[in-house]
């Protein structure tokens, strides 16, 4: 009996690890079936596979925009996996995986937050992990969606409306009378200031990821030369063949793919967190609230009196 | 005609060049943070996990003008020239 159950959990699990990987594995045979042969350097944003005709104008499916959903797929299936089979008391490496993200992303927020917002911490998480997931796509040779600005700026339009959403806690209208706090004159310049919050941070992550991969396609460019120019002599094909090719940029990619891509992931969960949390007046919110409770209450004893 | 691409490309060129003097900006400021994070961590060693979390938050925003920066000369010269040699060949009506 207990040999059975063991049987299904193991199938469970494989299937549960062939659905983080096949996503991938598609997307990776994908690019080989559609990358048009080229050598040197070709620096080009993502390719468009179909166009979806629109009334308006037409709907392009980009390479970003295929594996974006390639990540969003495999994450879905390594929480699957990270979660499957959790017990009250943990005696597997996975759940204690798990348990540790959960915890560390529960403090982050409540370290930065504040307990009022604890609610948000799924929320960071999830930005977290798909923001890394999707640099270190490149490590595998796809086109990292975050290098796409596209992407980038439909999560930052996300937080950019949760932002807004927080700063009108108190009503519009005092949104609005926030808009000219200072002086009046100065207006403009507040709205400038709030469209600027999302533009900053998208073009932060995706600047600096899309400077990584320049990078190393220009250094790999450069060596290809190097390498000819220095082994051109010997005769046949290992004189053709980039030998200073192998290894350097692979180093190269330890800094620019997976440095870079932590750090700007914990930046953009960072800068999220910083801004919904300062957008948020909490005091004048309670103050806001505890004065309508006693309006409320006044009413209801009016209403009272009148009945009674 | 060729003269007029030839002008093209070069200011291209050069607008990328002169855009990323916006990294010395960065540079300076991203140096200072962290020689100040050091004194601190040097003064309290015991404080080093929040000092460093905080000098990169504070490395990354500053950062950011110099990103612009960037983008804008990657902009320049990876996509402008094909734009603006364009507009130039329908201007003149070709």
């Amino acid at each position: 009996m207990k040999r059975e159950k063991d049987f299904k959990f193991i199938l469970v699990d494989i299937l549960l690890i062939i659905g983080i990987i096949l996503p991938i594995v598609c997307g990776m045979v994908l690019d080989v079936l559609t990358s048009p042969a080229v050598d040197g350097v070709n620096i080009t944003g993502a390719r468009i596979y179909f166009t979806i005709n629109m009334p308006i104008q037409d709907f392009p499916i980009t390479e970003a925009q295929i594996n974006s959903a390639i990540v969003v797929i495999s994450l879905l299936f390594l929480c699957l996996f990270l979660t499957h089979g959790i017990k009250e008391k943990p005696d597997s490496i996975r759940q204690h995986i798990a348990e540790y993200i959960v915890e560390k992303t529960d403090s982050l927020v409540h370290d930065n937050m504040g307990r009022y917002f604890m609610s948000f911490a799924p929320f960071i998480a999830a930005i977290m992990g798909i923001s890394l997931l999707s640099s270190l796509l490149s490590l595998v040779g796809l086109f990292p969606p975050t290098s796409d600005i596209n992407i980038i700026a439909g999560w930052s339009i996300l937080v950019f409306f949760i932002i807004t959403h927080y700063k009108m806690k108190c009503g519009p209208l005092y949104y609005l009378k926030g808009l000219t706090e200072p002086i009046v004159l100065l207006t403009p310049l507040n709205i400038l200031g709030e469209v600027s919050t999302p533009i900053s941070m998208a073009f932060r992550h995706y600047g600096n990821v899309l400077s990584g991969s320049v990078i190393s396609v220009l250094i790999t460019a450069a060596l290809q030369g190097l390498s000819q120019k220095l082994l051109g002599w010997i005769p046949g094909t290992l004189g053709q063949f980039p030998l200073l090719q192998i290894g350097l940029p692979a180093v190269l990619s330890i800094y620019f793919d997976v440095f870079s891509s932590c750090l700007q992931a914990f930046i953009f969960a960072m800068l999220t967190m910083l801004n919904i949390s300062t957008a948020f007046p909490q005091e004048d919110y309670l103050a806001r609230q505890r004065r309508k409770a006693e309006k409320r209450r006044i009413r209801n004893a009016g209403k009272m009196i009148s009945t009674n | 005609m060729e003269l007029a691409i030839g002008i093209i490309l070069g200011c291209c060129a050069l607008g990328a060049g002169i855009a990323m003097i916006a990294g010395i900006g960065p540079g300076i400021g991203e140096g200072n943070a962290v020689s100040k994070a050091c004194e601190a961590i040097g003064r309290q060693p015991e404080s080093k996990g929040a000092v460093t979390s905080t000098m990169i938050m504070g490395c990354a925003i500053a950062e950011t003008t110099g990103i612009y920066a960037l983008v804008i000369a990657i902009l320049l010269i990876f996509v402008a020239p094909n734009i603006f040699v364009n507009v130039l060949l329908r201007a003149i009506g070709k």
